[in-house]
């Protein structure tokens, strides 16, 4: 390479990257687009980046992440029997146990291994260095088995432990323990959460020793789980949904973004049509022009990308803790709060930014590309819309809406997504074609020459504002879409508290014994003791819950059922049937009628409830069905009927006589007040990436409006030379942007329901196993197009002040010669 | 390309060219068998009517466009044969070019639109661009942007961008269509006085039938041909 030919480049270079120095609001849309939908982008990553470190972190501190794991399959029994029969049979097994402890409203992983065969399963361990696999290096195996036994946490864990019923078990600090998770020996597991010899799982040494009788001779009910596919118990596993929805909410907000570079990028490439002629005029290769723009373009995408991810990296610090909330709350899924820079993502978002400009510059580097060089300008002017790009984006719509329904045939969360991913984009794209036919159906009816130059106007305007409009569009329609989801969720939740919580006090005593005196003393004083026993149980081949309610009008009367047999509460109090809920019900296809394996055998299901904000399968069977099938299960938790104006004092006179903590009486109204309150920050995230994607979706109209102010002199100079003022000029422009917010709004209305339509009835269903009915808001319609007003009006505001103070002199330019 | 050689004579060469255009209505003939020959240091004006093929002749000359049929050949160079590449550097290098419609870099200013072609072709001389500014009445503007120029100023910019490299052929596309008449004479008694200086060879296509007087030599284009 030549001297003078990097010399040229240079010089080549300084002439286009000029044009930006001589426009910096200009350029500052560009690297604000860029850099806003790179930060949502990035920012996001980020956050799942981390929880996907945590979740690995567990794995591989338990030991879980790459061992194949046996489980029971339809709901059948896993016992320490069917562990010592594989051990004898030569399988490489240890056992697993999994549950959750409750101490008051913290909820903690119980981990229960066995030190002795995990060590034997991998190689590494072998050689006597795995001290992962179970409590830390330093461990006393004795204590560690041996009742009361040995639990290894985090010091945050041992806390959130304190003054919980442990019978007796010590809490070790281990720094390195897996977030809010309790390691202990699988029995001391067994006995803390009312196992007795029930099993979670066996986790299997990836190659079995040659020879070792097939699975099916020795343990024919239970199955090998693939550990790359994930298990159910697997946290990565579980909240998979989760993630996609952040994904799709960040490619939401960064494909927004990208529509204001798309308006800075396009408009820049006509304003420098010109210019690039002379280029090419004046002796600079096509080949070396298309080359230096494309590295201009990979400089801003680098900058602003740059940028985009510190912005990134902001908002997701922000955020990490309400993740970490939803995570756990809905998930059972532990991730630490705080942020980590991880290489991952900032490459991703980098990588982004320059697809992003890429994709953006595409049309402007193709049209250079084929510019002829005697051209008076570009074939299809970026301002104008031309009847064949409106009629080529419908056709595009009418394909994406016809894959629609292929993408939903396809089924799953993926199949959903892209299902609304076409969805949104058909309607982006018909956008224009719809606003032009209701401008042309105006024109027809306007009254006066001013009202008709206004209206010709405002669809002349249609073309270089549609970008901006349609990003206005996705964002009212996603906030639309989710608000009416999380609305929905909202009332449904609330009336569910309702009917689930209709004790008025629920109190959790630390010991049995310490249980039965509560229960004694409650005798003469409540209306109603309902004991609430639970155990943990593979219930469909998923580690679930199984609860033992009493029969009482409690639950006869409130409990939320979406589907039951005759004489349900009756065959429940026999023991002759079961509860499912929804979530077991929907993923393991179980209905009314059907039976359901149980530890102790297999029974009828009478009856499905709604189960909102748990992830895993539960079952409800009667108390006295449940005594015999787990007599080891802990006798701790019960509800109390009261009349509710004596429930203070009951609640006073219970934590006085048995000196119980706070956290071990809640009453009705604190435990909604808890449960709404992790409900509302479940979906603070969405809500905080909802109102970032109108904001950037502002930005993203004020660039269009700006960007076409600077083009439209000679359109707005002989209707002022006619005698209409700069003032009303600006104000004919303002309403202009006004009208155009309102009617696509009007249109994201239908769009966003749609929205709303496909997360309750689609992609929840696939996320959580449940259902919602859809409510729509009138409320949120009206704030949201308020909200649509105000950011027409933030963002036509400055380019009309601008129109109403521009001076006679540049008005006239555009009749003089020498423009 | 071969500009270097003192010794050719003749700078641009046409024989019997033919262009075409191909529109949505039909195809238009431009240029229907044009000869043309100009030598080194020589001033051509082409006029003719509007249509006549003018522009689209000094577009060839230019390497702006090639030619259906014919040879043409500009400072050594078979513009018939040479791609895109071969054309720019020929413009770059061998070519001063002057618009209509001055096409001036908007976003630098006239001391960076004087010096930029001299730059591309690596022939810039402060010097020499200093002395041409002055020449061309534009010292006192060097910091200005070209809209904030009048028409007259700015066609004077554009000549001096197409000088600054002393290239041998100067093209010049009815340099004062765009000026009142009093400017248009004298912006183009200062390019024809500067070419000449510079010894460069001029063509230049006018409507003007004084401008044309000015040069060593006139050609008329009636419908594609010379008259």
């Amino acid at each position: 390479m030549t001297t003078g030919r990097l010399a040229r480049w240079r010089l080549v270079l300084g002439a286009l990257v000029s044009h930006w120095m001589r426009r910096p609001l200009q350029l500052a849309m560009l690297l604000a687009g860029l850099m806003l939908a790179t930060a949502l982008w990035s920012g996001v990553q980020a956050v799942n980046a981390e929880a996907r470190a945590s979740y690995a972190t567990a794995a591989d501190r338990l030991g879980t992440g790459a061992l194949p794991r046996l489980e029971p399959a339809g709901g059948q029994a896993l016992t320490t029997a069917d562990f010592v029969a594989l051990r004898r049979a030569g399988w490489q097994v240890s056992p697993v146990v999994e549950g959750r402890l409750r101490n008051g409203t913290a909820r903690v992983s119980l981990l229960g291994i066995e030190p002795v065969t995990r060590l034997g399963l991998t190689p590494a361990a072998n050689d006597g260095g795995d001290a992962s696999a179970g409590p830390g290096p330093q461990a006393d195996l004795g204590a560690f088995i041996t009742p009361p036994g040995q639990g290894y946490a985090t010091a945050a864990t041992a806390r959130a432990l304190d003054g919980a019923d442990l019978r007796g078990l010590a809490i070790v600090i281990d720094a390195d323990a897996p977030p809010n998770t309790l390691i202990v020996d699988v029995g001391i597991a067994q006995g803390l959460l009312g196992m007795g010899e029930n099993l979670t799982a066996l986790v299997a040494a990836t190659a079995q020793p040659p020879g070792a009788p097939p699975l099916d001779r020795i343990a024919p009910h239970l199955t090998l789980s693939d550990p790359q596919a994930g298990s159910a118990a697997d946290p990565a596993a579980l909240t998979d949904s989760f993630h996609l929805n952040l994904t799709a909410f960040a490619l939401l907000s960064f494909i927004v973004g990208l529509f204001i570079t798309q308006s800075a990028v396009g408009l820049a490439f006509e304003q420098r049509g010109g210019v690039l002629r002379t280029l090419r005029a004046l002796g600079v290769p096509r080949a070396e022009v298309l080359a230096l723009m494309a590295a201009e373009l990979a400089v801003a995408a680098l900058v602003a990308g740059a940028a985009g991810i510190v912005l990134g990296w902001a908002m997701a610090a922000a955020l990490m803790p309400g993740v970490a909330a939803t995570l756990s709350g809905l998930y059972g899924a532990d991730v630490a709060g705080s942020l980590q820079l991880r290489p991952g993502w900032v490459l991703s978002g980098l990588g982004m930014a320059l697809a992003g400009t890429a994709l953006a510059g595409a049309r402007g580097l193709i049209q250079t590309a084929r510019m002829p060089l005697l051209a008076a300008g570009m074939a299809a002017p970026w301002a104008q819309a031309t009847a064949r790009g409106l009629r080529l984006q419908v056709i595009a719509a009418g394909v994406l809406v016809l894959a629609l329904p292929l993408c939903l045939a396809v089924g799953g969360l993926v199949g959903g997504f892209a299902a609304l991913a076409c969805g949104l984009l058909a309607a982006a794209l018909v956008l224009p074609a719809v606003l032009d036919a209701v401008l042309r159906l105006a024109a027809t009816r306007a009254r006066g020459v001013l009202t008709g130059w206004f209206v010709a106007d405002t669809r002349q305007q249609l073309g270089g504002l549609s970008l901006a409009l349609m990003a206005l569009m996705l964002a009212l329609a996603a906030n639309i879409g989710v608000g009416t989801m999380v609305g929905s969720f909202r009332s449904t939740f609330t009336g569910w508290l309702d009917q689930r919580l209709s004790a008025e006090l629920y109190v959790t005593a630390r010991t049995e014994d310490e249980g039965r005196a509560i229960r004694d003393w409650l005798a003469t004083r409540a209306d109603a003791i309902l004991p609430i026993w639970n155990a943990e149980a593979s219930l469909a081949g998923q580690p679930g819950r199984i609860y033992g309610v009493a029969d009482d009008p409690t639950y006869r009367d409130n409990w939320p059922l979406l589907a039951a047999a005759p004489g349900l509460w009756d065959s429940l109090a026999e023991g002759r049937a079961v509860l499912v809920n929804e979530q077991l019900s929907r993923r393991a296809g179980l209905d009314i009628g059907d039976r359901i394996d149980l530890p102790g055998g297999a029974l009828p299901i009478a009856g499905v409830y709604s189960d909102y904000g748990n992830p895993s399968p539960q079952v409800m069977m009667g108390l006295d069905d449940f005594g015999h099938r787990f007599p080891d299960a802990p006798r701790l938790y019960q509800a109390v009927r009261v009349a509710p104006d004596r429930a203070g004092a009951l609640a006073a006179g219970l934590a006085d006589r048995f000196d119980l903590p706070a956290s071990a009486i809640v009453d009705q109204s604190q435990a909604k007040r808890v449960s709404l309150q992790i409900f509302e920050r479940t979906f603070a995230v969405t809500a905080a990436l909802n109102v970032l994607t109108l904001a950037v979706a502002g930005i993203a109209l004020l660039t269009g409006l700006l960007t076409l102010a600077s083009i439209r002199l000679p359109q707005l100079a002989p209707v002022w030379a006619a005698g209409i003022p700069r003032r009303r000029l600006a104000r004919l422009d303002l309403l202009r942007t006004l009208l155009l917010a309102v009617a696509t709004g009007a249109f994201a209305v239908p769009v966003g329901l749609g929205l709303a339509w496909m997360l309750l009835a689609v992609v929840n269903v696939e996320a959580f196993g449940w259902r919602l009915p859809m409510d729509v808001s009138v409320p949120l319609l009206a704030r949201l197009g308020a909200a649509s007003v105000l950011t027409a009006l933030a963002a036509g505001a400055l380019p009309a002040l601008r129109l109403a103070r521009i001076t006679p002199g540049q008005l006239l330019r555009v009749f003089a010669d020498e423009r | 390309m071969n500009d270097a050689s003192p010794a050719l004579a003749e700078i641009a060469h046409a024989r019997g060219i033919h262009k075409t255009y191909h529109t949505p209505g039909g195809e238009v003939p431009v240029l229907r068998g044009v000869d043309l020959s100009v030598r080194r240091g020589e001033s051509v004006a082409i006029t003719g009517e509007s249509g006549s093929g003018k522009s689209t002749l000094l577009h060839l000359i230019g390497g702006l466009d090639a030619p259906d049929d014919g040879a043409l050949s500009v400072l050594g160079t078979d513009l018939r044969a040479a791609d895109d590449t071969a054309r720019a550097t020929l413009r770059r290098n061998g070519i001063g070019m002057i618009f209509q419609q001055f096409n001036l870099i908007p976003s630098l200013d006239v001391r960076a639109n004087l010096g930029f072609q001299a730059r591309l072709a690596g022939r810039f001389d402060a010097a020499r661009a200093e002395t041409l500014a002055r020449d061309l009445g534009l010292s006192a503007l060097l910091g200005r942007y070209p809209e904030q120029l009048s028409g007259g100023q700015q066609q004077r910019v554009a000549i001096g961008r197409a000088l600054a490299g002393n290239p041998p052929l100067v093209l010049a596309d009815e340099p004062t269509g765009n000026l009142d008449e009093a400017t248009g004479d004298a912006v183009a008694q200062l390019m024809l006085a500067l070419v000449r200086q510079r010894g460069s060879a001029l063509v230049l296509v006018t409507h003007s039938a004084r401008l044309a007087d000015l040069c060593d030599r006139r050609v008329h284009l009636r419908a594609g041909r010379l008259a």
